[in-house]
């Protein structure tokens, strides 16, 4: 909209870059389950692709991603477990065609906010509207009162716990603390055999692809340059006539819809959902890997994301007592050594070496790459 | 749901309830206090306060073994030096993270929440490491043991007596401290204007580290009650630290009054409606009554008036 072509040159490289590792390289690399793995890895990469829009670009930390994961992680789960507990998979409850955990629970009819998840059409619109909805309320109530920063994260975190306390406690609804299990088809198809996992990986690496370039969009828009302007001094963008709390708004929406859609796909890959990936420690996790990926850098987040799981899978193996040090030395060495993460020190110190050396052999040809592809002044995000 | 009770059976109910929530109140304000002093006074989100409040829980525990082993006959003391011990081992671990950890961020608020999230996961491991993943449990002196029958229907505990009236004095002393005394005064100058208070010749970065020592030992010693009470594992930290966060927000983060009026309410809230539904309805209530009140007044309950 604002410019013909709104993805520059190092973006098409890091797009390119990120296609030939999850496209080529990971696949032909991986056994399914080791791919499976990475596939459960990108969905938290979805959040921490949110928390670039809002964390790094318009400087709103929200603690509470894990609730919009959860929702579009329980709407899926809700699908798939109607299509599950059809009638004649049901057969010895009590009462056939509701969810097993309801059966327990003597609960003898379907709730009726489970209803609209027989159908497909209207779980996808619940996926991807119930959070966005519910993101614009919270968002809506805080910034138009000009509430945010610390205050912004503390009441997130709280609003992380409410829902998680809720779905613990409600268990005929929801299935409590183990969550819904158990599921087996979409639409029929099954989704548990090794080729409906790689089938799904590369759906989902579609739409990371899809998310990336909204995301880029939004990041080279003026809406882009509004949100970080705001960071940067929020009055003074006030001042100017923009109403700063539905930009910052828009951001944390569009967050949520983001991490929906993980955790929708969360759901389909993985198999179950349970209230363990919506509560505060899991919200505050994928901070983390935003943090350490680079807050400010879209690219970065989704490498910091793999990073950190493919540490955590590998140390919490072999070291389950070292992986926790690990993890908390990570969060202080992140914030105290390298805020910018690992696109920070890239930026800083990796690009400008290869510069140097591409610059030497050109030997002054071409300055034009170190000029587009340098840091750029004043710490503002370069991706 | 009052249906089935008689006028007097409620008022027991209420009584009781209410001095359930009085014990929890206590915790809450002891924890808050310290939280109260680290984020409405400097600004930091500590998200390891839940475990310096294990730490003096974990110090009470072994103050006390070391009793039982070689003091039996001091054993209903030991209580006090435990205390004491507590508030020094926090209110030190405390002082070596600011000056490690805190005093390179005050800059970025949001930064020390992660850091000191980091700080915490840290902490925990060690915990399960020294002291094992069990919960332990501190053996009670026998005065502390057993009940006060104040009517036929209502009884209360004496150890919670006893952790309500240190609660009382902890709350005074810190009170006096900020207020009255020349150190109280010079935190509250430099947290107003720490260029200006640097300038009249106080220390500042002397008084950031007592600060946030002071505020980790009264965690310390809210560990040390919290024994009374519940035994300690290393996780236990992580239960408290969203509630007490609320607690300090919902009274407006800079003023202590509010933080013990916060605590009141939040404690009687959710301690009398967990007799009346489950435990976990109870607290989904209370929180998201808190939320919503929040949203109506984000400056919580006891704001300070300041030009900004």
């Amino acid at each position: 909209m604002e410019s013909p072509r709104f993805l520059s040159r190092s973006d098409l490289i890091g797009l390119a870059a990120l296609a030939l590792l999850l496209v080529v390289i990971l696949p032909l690399s991986l056994d399914v389950f080791r791919l499976n793995l990475v596939a459960k890895y990108l969905t938290y990469a979805f959040v921490a692709l949110g928390l670039v829009l809002c964390w790094g670009f318009g400087g709103i930390l929200s603690l509470g991603q894990g609730v919009f994961f959860g929702l579009g992680g329980y709407g899926m789960a809700m699908y798939l477990k109607l299509e599950a507990s059809s009638v004649a998979n049901t057969k010895i409850q009590s009462t056939p065609g509701i969810p097993d955990f309801m059966d327990w629970n003597q609960i003898t009819q379907l709730p009726l906010f489970w209803q609209p998840f027989h159908s497909l059409t209207l779980t996808i619109l619940a996926i991807l509207i119930v959070p966005t909805l519910f993101a614009y309320l919270i968002g809506a109530a805080m910034f138009k009162r000009r509430v945010g920063g610390v205050y912004f994260a503390i009441i997130t975190q709280a609003i992380a716990a409410i829902l998680t306390i809720l779905i613990i406690g409600q268990q005929g609804y929801t299935g409590g603390i183990n969550g819904i299990t158990d599921l087996r088809t979409l639409k029929g198809w099954d989704i548990r055999p090794d080729h409906a996992k790689v089938v799904l990986y590369f759906v989902e690496v579609a739409f990371l692809f899809g998310c990336i370039l909204l995301a880029l969009f939004v990041r080279h828009s003026k809406l882009g340059r509004i949100l970080v302007a705001m960071r940067e001094k929020e009055d003074r963008v006030r001042f100017s006539g923009y109403s700063v709390a539905n930009f910052k708004i828009f951001a944390f929406c569009l967050a949520a819809m983001f991490a929906a859609i993980g955790g929708a796909m969360f759901t389909l890959n993985v198999g179950f959902m349970s209230p363990s990936f919506v509560g505060i420690v899991p919200s505050i996790e994928m901070v983390i890997y935003t943090a350490v990926g680079g807050r400010l850098s879209i690219f970065g987040a989704i490498y910091g994301t793999l990073l950190v799981n493919f540490a955590k899978t590998s140390l919490s193996e072999s070291f389950p007592q070292l992986w926790l040090f690990g993890l908390g030395a990570l969060f202080i060495a992140v914030v105290l050594i390298f805020p910018n993460g690992l696109a920070g020190i890239w930026r800083d110190h990796v690009q400008p070496l290869i510069d140097k050396v591409l610059n030497r052999r050109k030997s002054g040809s071409d300055h034009t790459s170190g000029k587009t592809l340098g840091p750029v002044a004043g710490g503002a995000p370069a991706e | 749901m009052f249906g089935d009770y008689s006028i007097g059976d409620l008022g027991a109910i209420f009584a009781m309830q209410g001095f359930a929530g009085l014990i929890l109140f206590s915790v809450y304000v002891l924890m808050a206090l310290g939280l109260a002093i680290i984020f409405g006074q400097m600004g930091v989100i500590n998200m390891a306060h839940g475990e310096f409040m294990i730490l003096g829980a974990y110090v009470t525990w072994m103050t006390s073994s070391a009793f039982q082993a070689y003091l039996p006959s001091l054993f209903p003391g030991y209580f006090f030096v435990a205390m004491i011990l507590a508030f020094i081992a926090a209110g030190a671990l405390g002082m070596l993270v600011e000056w490690g950890l805190i005093r390179h961020l005050y800059k970025r608020p949001l930064d020390t929440l992660l850091a000191t999230w980091g700080l915490s996961l840290i902490l925990q491991q060690a915990y399960r490491s020294i002291f094992g993943a069990r919960e332990v449990g501190v053996e009670l002196p026998q005065w502390m043991l057993g009940s006060k029958q104040i009517t036929d229907t209502i009884e209360v505990p004496i150890n919670g007596i006893f952790v309500m009236c240190l609660t009382f004095l902890i709350t005074a002393a810190v009170a006096y401290v900020m207020y009255k005394s020349r150190w109280g005064r010079q935190v509250r100058a430099v947290v107003q204007n720490r260029v200006m208070a640097g300038a009249v010749g106080i220390n500042t970065e002397k008084v950031d580290r007592y600060t946030f020592g002071l505020g980790c030992g009264i965690a310390g010693i809210a560990g040390s009650a919290f024994t009374m009470i519940g035994s300690t594992g290393p996780t236990s930290g992580q239960l408290y630290i969203v509630d007490t966060f609320l607690v300090v927000v919902f009274g407006g983060a800079a003023s202590l009054f509010g933080t013990i009026a916060s605590a009141f309410s939040i404690s009687q809230a959710q301690s009398t409606m967990e007799f009346f539904m489950s435990g976990s309805m109870a607290k989904v209530l209370t929180l998201l009554a808190i939320v919503a009140i929040l949203m109506v007044r984000p400056q919580g309950l006891f704001a300070l008036k300041v030009r900004k």
